[in-house]
């Protein structure tokens, strides 16, 4: 069954690097960005103990609550996209026009847009705290995005598999979560991953909220200080670790599930 | 001795695929215990009348009974008929994020509701039939395709059926593979199963067919038993056919 064993690959939306499981040597792509953003970090408060330590003492409450909003609104979603995706592949057409809207109105307003509209202009109705309203508009923008991407690993499942499931006396629904939403999510894995990514990145546009997100706390820091070079050079060190971070986990978790099938 | 209620009976069935009839007035009885083989050329509908069997493939129009169970009938549940169905497919169609034992236990613990331990013995068994003991912790992708075929029959024969539906079960498989594929057949077949297969292997027919049957473009041209049906055919188009393959 090499066609089912093969490796899909399924379109990579942007995000950090992944670090490419063949890529073992000392001085990989992955180590020497991360690596070298940690020393930095470390370095620097060193060097110049003045603006550095005073900006890295201030900021922890930001990257906290950063990633509050980015596993938070990660959860909601994959569970928005895992519905959607069986939706946009759901034989009653209702459903299905309902997922595909969803999904085209979603993708075509930018998140910044989302989430001016769903804490200001919705706000006038139902006023929510503001990380409740950040978490709502991240989950829906990119539950729209995770749907597209189940849908197409759905998709993927060979069309036996179904065959054989139902062939046994299972149910469509028994056949969905026992046999095609495992290999679904093995490889849906990586561009899922992106999307983590992504999603950790995009958080930073809630600081225009005022959720007081690590972006924020810089922006607080620095428009006190003055000192926009230094606090915006620990903010952005800070993104990057966190992602490379997010992205090695993402890696070693695809390792585990690959390892599994051969083992 | 009364008459035997066939287990199998297809009355006058025909599948349109769009404007393409797959099947055009398709019918015929199989009984308990019987071993048919189905062949034909590429495009006769002898898949789509196999498939039809476990609705698979719905039918456009026509009747299919298992025993008294009304398999196209617009009431009837179709996952009741279709657990004491098997079938075995070209492609295996093996679960690939499950071990052989897993593959085996999915059906009977998922459907039946068969306690773990129970399904794991039952499973462990139908390995050790199908020759595959040492097999039962390897992932389908770790297995070589006439293994991987083993274990789908074992798959299938787990739910207790009363018919198998095979679909060229030995076609993707390499030359040197089929024989242990046709083996695990036969001696099914030995052991009084009701199998319809869809195959060329004439081996197998002439091993343990009880009767053969030709179709062609969608209608059933020839049946007889596998002796006057390869050697004294009737019909000029099975002859013309079984000059092609022969």
């Amino acid at each position: 069954m090499a066609e089912v064993n093969e490796k899909r690959s399924i379109g990579v939306s942007d995000g950090a690097l992944i670090p490419d499981r063949a890529e073992k040597t000392l001085f990989s792509a992955w180590r020497i960005s991360f690596f070298g953003a940690l020393i930095l970090l470390g370095a620097l408060p060193l060097i110049s103990p003045d603006p550095f330590w005073e900006i890295i003492k201030f900021i922890p409450d930001g990257i906290l609550r950063t990633f509050q909003v980015t596993v938070l609104s990660i959860i909601f979603a994959l569970i928005i996209g895992l519905f959607t995706g069986l939706g946009r592949i759901s034989r009653s057409p209702v459903i299905n026009r309902i997922a595909t809207i969803y999904v085209e109105v979603v993708r075509g307003i930018p998140l910044l847009v989302q989430l001016f509209y769903i804490y200001f202009a919705l706000g006038q109705f139902v006023r929510v705290p503001r990380l409740v309203a950040a978490v709502i508009a991240m989950s829906f923008c990119y539950g729209a995005y995770m749907g597209e991407i189940f849908r197409a690993g759905l998709q993927s499942i060979p069309k036996g598999q179904m065959e054989a499931a139902l062939a046994l006396g299972l149910s469509r629904g028994q056949a969905i979560r026992k046999v095609i939403l495992p290999q679904t999510f093995r490889i849906i894995l990586p561009p899922v991953g992106n999307e983590f990514i992504a999603l950790l990145k995009d958080s930073s546009l809630v600081s225009i909220l005022a959720v007081s997100d690590l972006l924020r706390r810089g922006r607080e820091y620095a428009s006190r200080t003055f000192e926009y070079f230094e606090t915006y050079t620990i903010v952005a060190l800070v993104y990057l670790v966190l992602t490379l971070f997010l992205s090695k986990l993402v890696a070693k978790m695809e390792e585990r599930l690959t390892r599994q099938d051969r083992s | 001795m009364g008459e035997q209620l066939p287990r199998v009976r297809v009355v006058d069935a025909y599948k349109d695929f769009g404007s393409v009839q797959a099947l055009r007035g398709v019918s015929f009885e199989i009984l308990a215990g019987e071993v048919v083989l189905v062949i034909g050329p590429s495009g006769s509908g002898k898949s789509t009348m196999l498939r039809a069997v476990n609705r698979l493939e719905p039918l456009t129009s026509g009747d299919i009974w298992i025993d008294e169970d009304h398999v196209t009938g617009p009431d009837t549940d179709i996952r009741k008929i279709r657990e004491e169905v098997g079938m075995v497919f070209q492609s295996f169609n093996l679960f690939p994020h499950l071990t052989a034992c897993r593959n085996i236990m999915l059906g009977p613990m998922t459907v039946k509701g068969t306690p773990k331990e129970q399904a794991e013995r039952e499973a462990r068994a139908l390995l050790k039939r199908v020759g595959l003991s040492d097999k039962e912790h390897s992932y389908p992708g770790k297995l070589s395709g006439g293994q991987q075929q083993r274990v789908a029959i074992a798959r299938a024969l787990a739910m207790g059926p009363k018919v198998m539906l095979f679909d060229e079960p030995t076609s993707a498989l390499d030359p040197e593979m089929i024989k242990e594929v046709l083996d695990v057949m036969l001696d099914l077949a030995r052991d009084g199963m009701t199998m319809v297969v869809v195959s060329h292997e004439m081996g197998f027919a002439k091993a343990a067919a009880d009767r053969v049957v030709f179709m062609d473009e969608g209608e059933i041209v020839e049946i007889g038993p596998p002796i006057q049906f390869f050697e004294s055919p009737v019909q000029d188009r099975t002859k013309r056919f079984l000059e092609h393959i022969l």
